[in-house]
This record gives C-alpha cells, structure tokens and sequence, in this order.
C-alpha cells in the first residue's frame, strides 16, 4: 500500500496524571479505506479521535511519537496552524445531532461558516457550494431547505447537514464518532450507505469510531479492536470477522444477538397473561386563545395485543412510533383509553386506592439507568420502596432480608444494599432496576430498551438475567426495543409498531423470517448483520 | 429569667436541630457526609468560626431581670458580663485605644483656667498618669498578657481533650466514637483555629477593660461592644427569617411542580401578586402596624428591649413573607423537572402513595438548591437589614446592629476628621460571619451532592 493519510504512533493518554485512558496505541489510515475502531464505552475511542486534532480536555496528558497527517508530524503544529487542519484537511462527524449544531442558526449559515473559514471565495460562490454540499449529501428539496433551522430537520436530515459540513472542508480524512448511534435503524442503514458513496466520490479516508461490529463488518476495510486502552487486534474485515485471533475479540462476538436464536424458542401456548384490545392514547393538540382541541396527536392509536404467562412479546419500532408511550400507559403513567386486563382484573376505570393496590401485578424497567434511581437513596432503600408501599405489614428484618435474596437473584454482592446509584456501572444499575421491579412479585414488567444504553457484552449478560428471572419466576415480559437481534435472542413473540398502530404480529420466527408487511420487511432488511461465512 | 419572643424561636430553631440531629445519628448515609465534611479543613475552620458566632449569639440570648434591678431593664449573660463596656460610656467620639476625646471642648485645668483642647476619656486609659509616653508599652503589655490567657487557655482544653480519651480507654469506656471518628481527621487544624480565635478573644476582652478597643461612637458608647452585641441581631434577622420562609417556599413550590393543574394556578397566582407588590411598602407598612400597637399596648411593652425586639420579631416575619417567592420558583421549576424523572415514575408504578413520593423522591433531591439559597439569603438578609435600617424601617433604632452602625456611618465618613472605626468593626464583623457561613455551605453542598462527592 501506499504512504498513510494517518498514522498515529505510540499514542498514550493519560487523565490528571494517573487513569490511562488510551495505552501506547499505534496504527495507520491510508487513502480511500474505510478504517473502523471498534471497543466498549470507556475503551478509549473516542478520546483517540479527538487526541489526533488535539481536543482533549484540559486534564488529559498526551504522548505520542508521532501523529503524521501525510508525513507532516501535527504534534509539532503550534495551535494556530491545527486551526487550518481542523476542519480542512481531517473533518469530524459527532455522535449526536441534536447538540452538534447551533439552534438559533440556519442550516445554510452553518455551512456557509466552515467554507468561508477555509476557503476565499465570492458570496455566489460560496452560496453554491452550499447547495452543492446539501445535494450531495442528499438532502431533499435542498435549495427550499437552506434556511430552515436544525429544529425544522429530522434526526437523520440533522445528520446529513453535519457530514455536509465535515465535507465543506473537502478533507482528506473524514472521522465519523459513533455517527449513527442515536438514529433510527432505517435512517442508520441509509446515512451509512451515504457516507460510503461520497467516500467513493472524493476518494477520501474514513475514520469510523463505533461500538456495533455488525455495523463496522458491512462497510469496514480494515478494523481494530480496542479494550481499556490497548488495540488488541488489527486485522482487514473478512479476516477478522471469520478468524479473530484474541480472546476479547471473541467474546465481542459471541456477545452479539443473533437473528438465528429466533428459531430456538418453544411455541408451545400458554394462558394469556395480559389482554388489551383496542388501547388509545391521544395527546390533544389546543390552539388560540381559548384551548380550543383542534387535533390529537395520536400516539398509541388502537391497538390490541396478548401476553402470554411466563412468555415474553417484544414490540418492535422505531422512536416516535409510540412504543414507550403504550408501555408507560399500560402501567397508568400515562393517561390511556381501552380495556386493560391483567390476570383477570380490569385495569381501566380504577383509581386512587384500588389502582394502587393493582400496581404489584405490571413493573417497568427503564431505558436509561442513570436517571431511573434516586441518587439520593440507598440501593437497599430503592429495593425495599416498593415492599414498603405495597406491604406496609413487613416488617423492617424481613424486608432487608428479602432485598439481600434480590440481590442474589440479580448478581449483585450484599453489601450493595449500603451503597448509592452512582457507585455501579449501566449494567450494574440496570440489575438494581430488576430488582426493584421484582421487589413486588410482579405477573408482568415492561422493558422498555433495557439494554440500548449498554455496552454489548453487558447487554448480553442483561438479556441472560432476563431470561433466568422468567424461567424461575414465571414473569412475563413486554419488552419495548428497537433492537431486531435482541428481540430474535429474547421473545417469544412480536408485535411492529409502525405510527401508533401494531402492524404485524405473531411469532418471533414467523415474523423475523417471513415478514409479511412492507415496513417490517424493510426494518429488516435495515439492520446491519455480521458478515460471516458459516 | 425572661424569655423575649425570638429568644422562644431561637430555642426552638435548636431544639428542632437536636431533635434531627439525634433522628439521623445512625443513618449511614448522613454519617458518611459529615465524615466528609468533618475532614475538610475549609469546612472545620468556618465550622469553627460560625460556632463561635453562634456562642457570642446564644449568650446574648438569656435575657434576665438584674438583681439589683434599678432601672428596670432587662439584660442577657453578655450584657451582665461586659456590664463595665456598657457602663463605661465616653462623652462622644474617641479613637480606638485613645486615651483622649477625638474633639476638642473647654477642660477646667488643674489650677482653676479653662484651656481648649482634647480631653482625657472618663474610662479609657483612666489608669495611666502620663499617657503619651506609657501607653503604647501598656498595650503591649496588655495585650500580651491577654494573649498568653487565651494560649494557656486552649492548651489547658487542649490537655483535656487528649487526656479524657485515654483515661477512657483504660476504663474500658468509650463515649461517642462516631463523633470522634466526624472529627478526627482535620483535628489539627481545628486547634490551630482555636489557638487564633481564643487568644484574638481574650486579648480583646482584656484590653477592652483598660481601653476603647474599637474606639468609642457619637454618644461615647464602646464600638466593640456594639458590633458584638450586633451579632444576635444579624444571626436572627438570618436565621428566622429563613425559618420562616422555608416551609412556604418548599411547600409551596414542590406542590405546585409536582401537581400542576389548580393548584400550580393558585399558587403562582399568590405569588406573582406578591412579587409585583414592592417589598419595601409591605415592610413599613408592618413595622408601622407593630408600632401602632406597641403604642396602644403600652402596658405589655414597658421595656424598651420588649419593644426592639417585637420589632426585630416582625422584620423577620415581614421579610420572610416578601422572599419566599423566589425559592418557590426555583423549587417549582426543579420539581416539574423531577417529576419527569424515571425513578418517580417507577415509584408511581410500585403504588408509592404521593405524599411518600414527594417526601422521599422530590425533597431530598430539591435540598440543595434550598441549602444553597438559605445561606445566600442569609448574607444577603444581613446585608438587607443594613438597608431597612437606612431608610428607618430596619430594626429598632435603639436596638444593636451592623446595619445600624452602617448608618450611622454615614455621617461619621462625611465628618472633618473622618471616623473610621464604627464602619470598620461593622464591616470586619459581619465579613466573618457571612464568610464562615458561604465557606460552609460550599462544604456541605460537596458532601451532600452525591454526585460530586463521587469524584473525590
């Protein structure tokens, strides 16, 4: 091969003198390859990214023997000079949207920025330009949408500007951190392929950061492996995915759900759990001066679906299209309207007293475990909260002793009844969530995206947890996700939300195998898979 | 023993701090926190100096009839301990450690003519036969002798303090580890605050028998006695008031984010009315209803300290009903916020009923804005104090207060020669006080955020 784009030697970086974050990595970028790193939340990768154009913050220490951007050393660049570099010749894509542009700026404006920072051209020039980079990120109506604001935008739309603005640069190197991550499965498949087109236009390098080997296998050249620090594999993509040589690389592997676990599940029938028919869940829309409802917005609109005992239905969609609002309603968080029928009592129609009196029967476990514990009460005092409500009669001995019996069901240590939220890790603090959910002897718990928010192998140990729980306890599970390859390692059946409504349902295999909607077909073909010879 | 109506409240305030101290003694998770706060040096040293505050405070706060009781007055420990400060009044204005007036008027020489010039002070330096020449070395002296008392002092507590553990120990009793175990590890710097604050304390006590430490204002009264006797007036203008803000602001607030609807209409309805009603009209309007009682209720206020206090009782009460606003606001926008929360959410989903969910889930997770904004309205309610007592509408013009001597400043840094000390005591002191109490609210804000005392 030819002389690198990139190549970083012997990087170390270390935070406030003692925590090494990235350990005397080195490796290469060469023109027109697609260059994947892959690792865990906390492995480093994106501080590596962000190290090359010397963003660090302010207690990191860097050393490095060189970093040479076409064999000009950038740690010998002074400041001023990495200003030019930024931007022009090594462009950036973050993770996420939302925050990565200005709100009180236009689209247009934002572009027409990094252009006129690199380049000296005339005001029509520099316009064109502009609409030449919203068309070739493909953009719809390009020329209408210069002056809309990020808030006008979708997710993805949102995404398109910011590769638009990495490329206004023309950069030799285009890093893209996690950039798909918080997007849609759809919209994920197609901004890759977006990414993978102007890359075989311009001919420039790309740098793709990512924790999802089935992503990176689809349009990685070349891939490394990071674990606390150190790359512990390199390899080019075929090689790697069908011969990894370290025992890390495996273990991420075999982490990863597979569609094919869809075909293991028993179809034997059980008694329903849960009935709902026929569930609404309309927000009214007011407009002028007196609240007139004008519309609804319908987010869960009419749907009507089984859960059977001690089975798991996983309900499949994409964000917006209602899924968590139907779970949250099903527990009565949110206002809903339809007959609720849970181990033969009607939710719908009890309040105050007797509803809370139902509670024990459905328990939720949410997406995020950062935010879904008081940070302010001891694990064992989160446990017990639901006991203390439900069973006032308990007494103190018998509740800790139960909360210590749910740890041990959860593999948490004892002592972490004494301990706060912020003491445990994702996955850690997901395991105190179950618990806490298990506290009452739920019939049902509501999942909802238990696991998105964790790293692979974590997820995997999750999904493991979920799966003992049910087969001890007998517990049925709704499990809201967006996920495919976890809902084929986890449910036993599905049911598509698309807009509000259940498009499809049935059996995990059924669906998974032989879609019979458009969307579900399309959802699946989406989804990233490994590619590996079997 | 008489007890005026704040000193009621102020032993309230403490018996409701006893009571919660000993509530919370076993929880493992307030002692962890206090552990943390107990070995930071910043927080020991304003711990330290807010305590020694709080003492001169609590002194001045047993208020009792005289036995000699001749003019009918009434006193707390402070006064019947610096009896000779509050009685040994000068003519006018005299310079901190002056031995002379600081104006000039007609003196009756020894031999019987009138001479103009400055006068010796009635008390200051009295017992000097030539002060031009002795004073100094009799300051020193004074000074020293005062400071080896307070060193000899701490040292001798200080022998306690090492010795009585040990003692124990071979008694095989152990009092109070855990309270040991709060204090322990910044120890040293706690006795190295006690060996300044004692000594500063007992030499100014000493000296302040032989001289005006702090000079002396326009009616001849000692400065260093006012500006400590302004301490109970800053400590409860601070204290009560919040007291009696807090439970509005806090119910209040997390009340209207938690249930919204009707009752978030209601309550921000009562609180923009009051807001866009000026504080100031509120608080004359108050103070002039107290007066206009007192004048109608002669015989239950024949004291003129009943009447300062009364006044001070209802400063508090009035400035308290005029700040709750702006914590319920802030209270209210954290609980809309937190009511969103996923773990409330969950709670609402384990049957958790409301009133267990607000106490448990909302409160804690809201008192730190609370903690926060009690001690910057504590300094800014001291500071308010100065600024009612300017325009008259303050605290009792007799009564003691920074604010008061703040005013009273005014005229004397107008004065040919300028009067300094009045201004300067005031200042020094009540810099201290809201010092120490800014410096410990940082402390405790540290320890009880979980989220950053994880990063230590």
């Amino acid at each position: 091969m030819n002389n690198p784009i990139l190549a970083v030697e012997r990087l170390s970086i270390t935070f406030n003198h003692r925590q090494t974050v990235v350990d005397d990595i080195s490796f290469e970028i060469h023109a027109g390859e697609t260059f994947a790193l892959v690792g865990e939340s906390g492995s480093g990768k994106s501080i590596t990214a962000l190290s090359v154009l010397r963003l660090l913050p302010n207690n990191a220490r860097l050393n490095a023997e060189a970093i040479n951007l076409h064999g000009d050393d950038l740690l010998k660049r002074s400041e001023f000079e990495l200003c030019k570099i930024r931007g022009r010749r090594i462009g950036f894509i973050f993770q996420d949207p939302m925050s990565s542009l200005n709100p009180v700026m236009t689209i247009g404006s934002q572009i027409e920025e990094v252009i006129k920072l690199h380049f000296d051209l005339p005001r029509d020039a520099i316009q064109q330009r502009v609409l030449e980079l919203l068309q070739q990120v493909e953009l719809p109506q390009a020329p209408q949408r210069i002056k809309d604001y990020p808030h006008q935008l979708s997710g993805g739309q949102r995404q398109r500007v910011m590769i638009a603005i990495a490329l206004a640069g023309k950069p030799d190197l285009l890093i893209a951190d996690e950039p798909t991550t918080s997007l849609d499965v759809t919209i994920q498949a197609q901004i890759l392929a977006l990414l993978k087109d102007i890359q075989e236009q311009t001919g420039m390098a790309l740098w793709l950061i990512s924790h999802d080997l089935a992503l990176v296998s689809s349009i990685a050249d070349r891939v490394a492996v990071m674990q606390q620090g150190k790359i512990v594999e390199t390899g080019a993509t075929a090689e790697f995915f069908n011969q990894p040589k370290h025992p890390y690389t495996r273990k991420l592997l075999n982490a990863l759900p597979s569609m094919q676990n869809c075909l293991a599940h028993s179809t034997e029938e059980n008694p329903p759990l849960l009935q709902v028919s026929d569930f609404y869940c309309h927000y009214p829309i007011r407009k002028g001066i007196f609240k007139r409802i004008v519309d609804y917005v319908r987010a869960v609109d009419g749907v009507s679906f089984d859960i059977q005992q001690g089975k798991t239905l996983a309900l499949v969609g994409e964000s917006g299209c209602g899924k968590t609002t139907l779970g949250k309603s099903l527990l009565n968080l949110i206002p809903g309207s339809g007959r609720v029928v849970i181990n033969g009592v009607e939710l719908n129609g009890l309040t105050g007293e007797a509803l809370r009196r139902q509670r024990a029967n459905i328990q939720i476990v949410f997406q995020d475990p950062f935010s879904s514990m008081n940070p302010r009460m001891l694990v064992g005092d989160i446990i017990a909260e639901g006991i203390r409500a439900l069973h006032p009669e308990v007494s103190a001995e018998q509740r800790k002793a139960r909360v210590r019996q749910l740890l041990q069901q959860v593999d948490l240590p004892e002592d972490s009844a004494l301990r706060y939220p912020h003491e445990f890790s994702g996955g850690q603090r997901q395991r105190i969530c179950i618990a806490r959910a298990l506290a009452v002897d739920p019939k049902l718990i509501v999942c909802d995206e238990p696991t998105s928010a964790l790293d692979v192998s974590v997820q995997a140990q999750i999904i493991q947890l979920l799966k003992t729980l049910q087969q001890e306890k007998g517990v049925s599970y709704l499990f809201i996700t967006h996920d495919l390859a976890v809902v084929a390692e986890i449910a036993d059946d599905v049911a598509v939300m698309y807009q509000g409504k259940i498009i499809e349902q049935g059996g995990v295999a059924e669906v998974l195998t032989q879609p019979k909607h458009a969307y579900t077909k399309k959802l699946l073909a989406a989804v990233p898979v490994l590619k590996m010879d079997h | 023993m008489i007890i005026l109506w704040t000193d009621a409240l102020i032993y309230l305030l403490i018996l409701v701090m006893l009571a919660l101290g000993l509530y919370l003694r076993g929880k493992e998770h307030i002692k962890r926190p206090l552990q943390q706060i107990g070995s930071s040096k910043i927080g020991m040293i304003s711990l330290v100096v807010l305590l020694f505050f709080v003492l001169i405070g609590l002194l001045d706060s047993v208020h009792f009839k005289p036995a000699d009781d001749k003019k009918n007055e009434i006193i707390s420990l402070l006064d019947d301990w610096a009896t000779p400060l509050r009685e040994h009044g000068e003519k006018t204005y005299s310079a901190p450690f002056a031995t002379k007036l600081y104006s000039k008027e007609m003196m009756a020489m020894p031999d019987g003519s009138m001479q103009w010039g400055y006068p010796r002070l009635e008390f200051g330096g009295r017992h000097l036969d030539d002060p031009e020449t002795q004073r100094i070395r009799d300051i020193l002296q004074k000074g020293f002798y005062g400071l080896a008392q307070g060193v000899g002092l701490t040292g001798l507590f200080m022998m306690l303090y090492l010795c009585i553990p040990t003692l124990r120990r071979g008694n095989t009793v152990r009092v109070a580890p855990a309270a040991r175990a709060v204090v322990n590890p910044s120890t040293k710097v706690v006795w190295l605050v006690l060996f300044i604050i004692v000594p500063l304390a007992t030499t100014l006590i000493h000296l302040s028998a032989y001289y005006h430490v702090f000079g002396t204002d326009k009616v001849g009264e000692d400065v260093f006695y006012q500006a400590v006797k302004s301490i109970r007036t800053g400590l409860v203008i601070g204290t009560l008031t919040t007291l009696i803000m807090l439970p509005m602001a806090i119910i209040f607030g997390i009340l209207a984010g938690f249930f919204r609807g009707w009752v978030d209409d209601v309550i921000q309805y009562v609180y923009t009315t009051l807001n866009s009603i000026p504080g100031v009209l509120l608080i004359a309007a108050s103070i002039l209803m107290v007066q206009v009682y007192m004048a109608n209720h002669e015989a239950a206020f024949t004291s003129v300290i009943v009447r300062a206090d009364m006044r001070l009782l209802f400063l508090c009460m009035i400035l308290g009903v005029t700040s709750w606003t702006g914590l319920c606001r802030l209270l209210r926008a954290e609980t809309l916020k937190l009511r969103e929360m996923e773990y409330v959410q969950a709670a609402h989903a384990l049957g958790v009923k409301q009133g267990a969910i607000l106490l448990r889930h909302i409160l804690p997770n809201v008192m730190h804005i609370v903690l926060i904004s009690v001690v910057l309205d504590f300094s800014s309610l001291v500071l308010a104090e100065a600024v009612l007592s300017y325009i008259n509408i303050g605290v009792d013009p007799t009564s003691y207060s920074w604010g008061n001597m703040i005013n009273g400043a005014r005229l004397e840094m107008a004065r040919e020669p300028i009067v300094w000390w009045s201004l300067t005591a005031a200042f020094v002191f009540m810099f201290a006080l809201v010092l120490a109490a800014n410096l410990f609210a940082d402390v405790v804000q540290d320890a009880f955020d979980p989220r950053r005392s994880g990063n230590e």
